[in-house]
């Protein structure tokens, strides 16, 4: 089954909390704000997009035809048991590829390491990934497959 | 006349302080972009500094901050210790001294005045009989609001059907935002009783919610046309408010955006306000014409309700009310909260519900027109147990804004009035309203009605009554603690062992 996060930029607030508790659940830190950010390299796999009055998290569609997943040169790309599509991160070797194929300008080089982000749905952790469990104003949705709005 | 000063400087320290815990900031940004009272400001070089004096203690960067390095504290320095001089007392002055100006409220009294809810303990049955268990006996809430007497057989009369005794109370669309409107409205037609939609009309998005909408016709008329009453279950006139007994209504023009502007049917950006008294009503008997003219207009199917403030003499003049004609009388007592009052007002005129209720009862059923109205008292209900205790001395149904407005995320800070509400309910800017989502405040709402409808039930199974139909005006249920006895008296109620 095909899942994705959605936005509903109409109650998106610009606050941002997607973007540090999804840092905070990724490379190891445990959803532990403080630490990810205090001690660590926070490297949000989404990004916020700010256009005031209109602020809108940008996620992965986790596309049927992947167009990343189809152009990753060393298969560092995958897709898993739930159809979530991941980096395997010992195989990557910082092409940049999918960066370019990527329609939606998701997938992208973080800033502090040069290395390949993308939203993995918080596949290692139990629940709902962090950005939707953390927003405040229920503006981040998980689509499961249904009816797509 | 009064005339603002041209200084900035402050005679007085600020009434908060915003701490924040460096060891803990992330310089994330959040509380910055959230605080439209803008305290919070980030340089562009990370450094983050706050303005105290700008904090009205909304919480809502202490609640949004991911690490909770912010909290937010009393201003440290107090003024010398003095009984009479309160620190509240000084500010006010030096506040007046620099603006000139009548001083602005928002929400309910805060003022200590004796709490008789709090001073009003419910009976439970023991051996001599028995309680009711809710989970396993049906237990009754059902509420009808309207004229139960002179019922001749075959003549239909209209009625309001509560599932729980519980309405949203008037908020005008203007004064909150369209979405706390819209969780509201939904929630009402979910849990089966009625909202208010103020005296700001019905928003074109609201329609579907008209069948579920009592429909106010206040002073300022505001928003009034053929539809607005037709596409409603009830009609109120709005005579008064607890929070401004006595005055009407100001909404200010940076408040009446073009969408407030067509729902109230006045120009944008214009200010809206509400006369003092209505102009056609000067006595009881004008009121008579109202309602029948209403009641005319909406080719009698729904029930005509009039709300005034308890004040003093609030027996008379809701048995005036109830002579002329309404179907449902709505007591509002003086903790009921306001969008924007003056303070002086606020905090020093009215009555408090408790005794306006009982009074107001007991007046009806010793001039045998009690069954002709319905009850509704509003003004100050925190919990189910004031829910319970107002039925008990004689109210057919409560409304809550106060209560529904905190579901939603008011935090009390009492500035609705500068419509910067950070938690995006009392205000009419889109970037701030957007801050409610509908759907979660529904879902809000909706769990506070049936939180409220169980412990009803429970509490009404430990009394061994299972329809609230038998609490109503049961004043056995209740004891008085703490109060003297001409309070007792007041309340008709017993003392505690008694």
């Amino acid at each position: 089954m095909r899942m994705k996060v959605i936005s509903i930029p109409e109650y998106c607030l610009g606050c941002g909390l997607c973007e540090i508790y999804c840092a905070a659940q990724h490379d190891g830190f445990n959803g532990n704000v403080l630490k990810a950010y205090k001690t660590g390299q926070p490297d949000p796999r989404s990004s916020l997009i700010r256009s005031r009055p209109v602020s809108w998290f940008n996620t992965c569609m986790q596309c049927e035809e992947a167009p990343c997943l189809n152009a990753c040169i060393s298969g560092a790309i995958k897709r898993d048991r739930d159809g979530i599509i991941y980096i395997d991160e010992n195989r990557c070797v910082q092409c940049y590829t999918c960066v370019m194929v990527c329609p939606y300008g998701h997938a992208r080089p973080s800033s502090r390491s040069g290395r390949i982000m993308k939203c993995d749905l918080c596949r290692d952790s139990e629940g709902m990934p962090a950005c939707v469990k953390h927003c405040p104003n229920g503006a981040l949705k998980l689509w499961q497959g249904g009816e797509e709005q | 006349m009064g005339a603002p000063l041209n200084t900035g400087f402050q005679m007085s320290t600020p009434v908060f302080k915003v701490d924040r815990d460096q060891d803990r900031c992330i310089q994330c940004g959040v509380c910055v972009s959230q605080c439209a009272n803008e305290v919070h400001h980030m340089d562009s070089d990370g450094w983050m500094w706050v303005e105290d004096e700008k904090c009205v203690a909304c919480q809502r960067c202490a609640v949004l901050c991911p690490t909770r390095a912010i909290s937010i504290t009393d201003y440290p320095v107090i003024f010398r210790d003095n009984s009479h001089w309160g620190s509240a007392s000084l500010r006010e002055i030096f506040r007046q001294a620099e603006s000139g100006g009548v001083l602005l409220t928002g929400m309910g009294n805060p003022r200590p005045y004796k709490n008789y809810f709090d001073h009003m303990l419910l009976n439970a049955s023991q051996v001599t009989n028995p309680s009711i268990d809710p989970l396993r006996e049906p237990m009754e809430l059902t509420t009808y609001l309207g004229n139960k007497g002179d019922l001749i057989c075959g003549e239909e009369k209209p009625f309001l059907k509560l599932k729980v005794p519980i309405m949203f109370s008037a908020m005008s669309f203007g004064s909150v935002s369209l979405n706390v409107q819209k969780s509201l409205s939904a929630a009402a037609r979910d849990m089966g009783t009625y909202w208010n939609t103020g005296e700001g009309g019905l928003h074109p998005d609201l329609k579907e919610f008209g069948s579920c909408a009592v429909v106010q016709v206040a002073s300022g008329r505001f928003g009034v046309h053929p539809g607005y009453l037709d596409n409603s279950a009830a009609i109120e006139i709005k005579i008064g408010q607890g929070a401004k007994p006595g005055i009407g209504g100001h909404l200010p023009g940076e408040k009446v955006s073009e969408e407030v502007s067509l729902t109230r049917m006045i120009p944008a950006w214009s200010d809206a306000i509400s006369p003092a008294p209505h102009h056609d009503i000067y006595s009881i008997e004008d009121l008579d014409q109202l309602i029948e003219t209403l009641k005319v207009a909406s080719r009698y199917s729904k029930p005509i309700a009039v709300k005034v403030a308890a004040v003093h003499n609030i027996g008379a003049i809701a048995s005036g009310i109830v002579r002329a004609g309404a179907d449902i009388v709505v007591i509002d007592g003086f903790r009921g909260s306001t969008g924007a009052a003056p303070m002086r007002i606020r905090d020093n005129v009215g009555i408090p519900i408790e005794i306006a209720l009982a009074q107001v009862d007991s007046r009806l059923r010793d001039e045998g027109i009690r069954q002709q109205a319905s009850l509704v008292a509003a003004g100050g209900i925190r919990s189910s147990a004031d829910v319970i205790k107002a039925i008990a001395l004689g109210a057919d149904a409560v409304y809550i804004a106060s209560a529904a407005l905190v579901a939603l995320g008011c935090h009390m800070c009492q500035m609705c009035f500068t419509g910067k509400c950070n938690w995006g309910l009392a205000t009419t800017n889109p970037e701030l309203s957007k801050r409610l989502n509908p759907e979660l405040g529904l879902q809000r709402a909706k769990n506070l009605l049936a939180a409220w409808g169980h412990e009803i039930q429970e509490m009404m199974g430990g009394m061994g009554i299972n329809a609230i139909d038998s609490l109503r005006g049961n004043r056995l249920m209740l004891r008085g603690i703490g109060l003297n006895p001409q309070e007792l008296d007041l309340l008709g109620i017993k003392s505690v062992g008694d």
